[in-house]
């Protein structure tokens, strides 16, 4: 976190804060009970989906902690934990099995 | 109707939403952890989770930050992390619109995924219930996760360097957003903008200032939108 300043630290979590306040308070507090166009409920309701594997993806396959080298144990690990998550749709299982297996194949691998 | 009915809901609230901690918990003590190892002081940390109280863009602020991302980038693609919170928004406000302005702003700081989801259930099992009543289960749902969100991340901030790097807590933030997407790949249309937000993500490595993030959101929110379309064309 060398990069910024305490300043701009600060200013970033305050205008993160102050943005996902509005985004909460948008509809509820200003716009009032009026109906979104479709078009605009379509696109939100994959903002989850479309952000969060993007941010992943090279973490997974580049991990920092290894120089950016693939490494078969945060492979292995995040195959396990997106398969048992699709499977039984349990987000605390899925992140335990998926850490389990990162430190099996660690262990294994030496 | 009495006048204590909203107090009732209020608790009922409190009570359901108190299972969401065992996944709420554990989500803060991360985060207090990584953010700590991450070189953010205790003040900071704390200011993330109470000032934004969403996990999910609290972690990919944190991840853009490691990898020395310009500000408005980091703070779009966090934004656009919670761009749904808009859409939960919407959906309460034919319920609640009616009630003070104080009461709904209050309200909207601590609309997160969980004080959404028991609500909108709440509110379509007992479409009776007054305005007063929905909005005071709302805060009682609130009022037992949202402590508890703050207390996580205090715990994990205070243990936060006492991990030794072998445990290679680097890899818990991308095994716990897999968890979170994964039962969220529920219709075709899902799919297909996960998988194209992984190809863009990676394809769009070479734009400067770290804008492959939004880059590829947008290519797969419009992929989604799209599949929905067509999908229900084809019916």
């Amino acid at each position: 976190m060398t990069g910024y300043s305490e300043l701009t630290t600060w200013a970033l979590i305050v205008a993160l804060g102050i943005g996902t306040f509005g985004l909460r308070f948008s509809f509820l507090g200003l716009v009032g009970d009026r109906e979104l166009p479709a078009w605009l409920l379509r696109h939100l309701r994959y903002t989850a989906v479309a952000v969060l594997p993007g941010l992943v993806a090279p973490l997974v396959l580049w991990p920092q902690a290894t120089g950016g080298d693939p490494d078969p144990a945060r492979l292995s690990a995040a195959a396990v934990t997106l398969v048992l998550g699709i499977a039984l749709k349990n987000v605390i299982l899925s992140i335990l099995a998926g850490g389990a297996t990162l430190y099996l194949v660690q262990y294994i691998a030496g | 109707m009495s006048s204590s009915t909203p107090q009732a809901s209020f608790w009922r609230g409190f009570r359901n939403g108190l299972p969401f901690l065992i996944v709420v918990a554990p989500f803060g003590l991360l985060f207090g952890v990584v953010g700590t190892e991450a070189g953010l002081d205790l003040a900071k940390v704390m200011a993330f989770s109470i000032l934004v109280i969403a996990g999910a863009s609290q972690f990919t602020a944190l991840q853009l930050m490691q990898d020395q991302t310009p500000t408005l980038i980091v703070l779009i693609s966090a934004l656009a992390v919670n761009l749904r919170m808009a859409m939960y928004s919407a959906s309460l406000a034919p319920h609640l619109g009616s009630q003070p302005i104080w009461r709904r702003a209050l309200l909207a700081y601590v609309l997160v995924d969980q004080t959404y989801a028991a609500s909108s259930l709440e509110y379509e099992r007992r479409p009776t219930l007054s305005p007063a009543e929905k909005i005071a289960y709302a805060f009682g749902v609130a009022a037992s996760i949202a402590p508890g969100w703050y207390g996580a991340t205090l715990a994990g901030a205070l243990l936060g360097t006492t991990i030794p790097d072998a445990y290679a807590l680097d890899f818990a933030v991308p095994i716990t957003f897999l968890a979170i997407i994964a039962p969220a790949l529920r219709t075709l249309a899902h799919v297909a903008a996960a998988g194209v937000s992984v190809v863009a993500a990676l394809l769009l490595q070479f734009l400067p200032y770290n804008l492959w993030l939004p880059g590829a959101a947008v290519l797969a929110m419009m992929t989604g939108a799209q599949v929905e379309l067509w999908l229900e064309r084809r019916k």
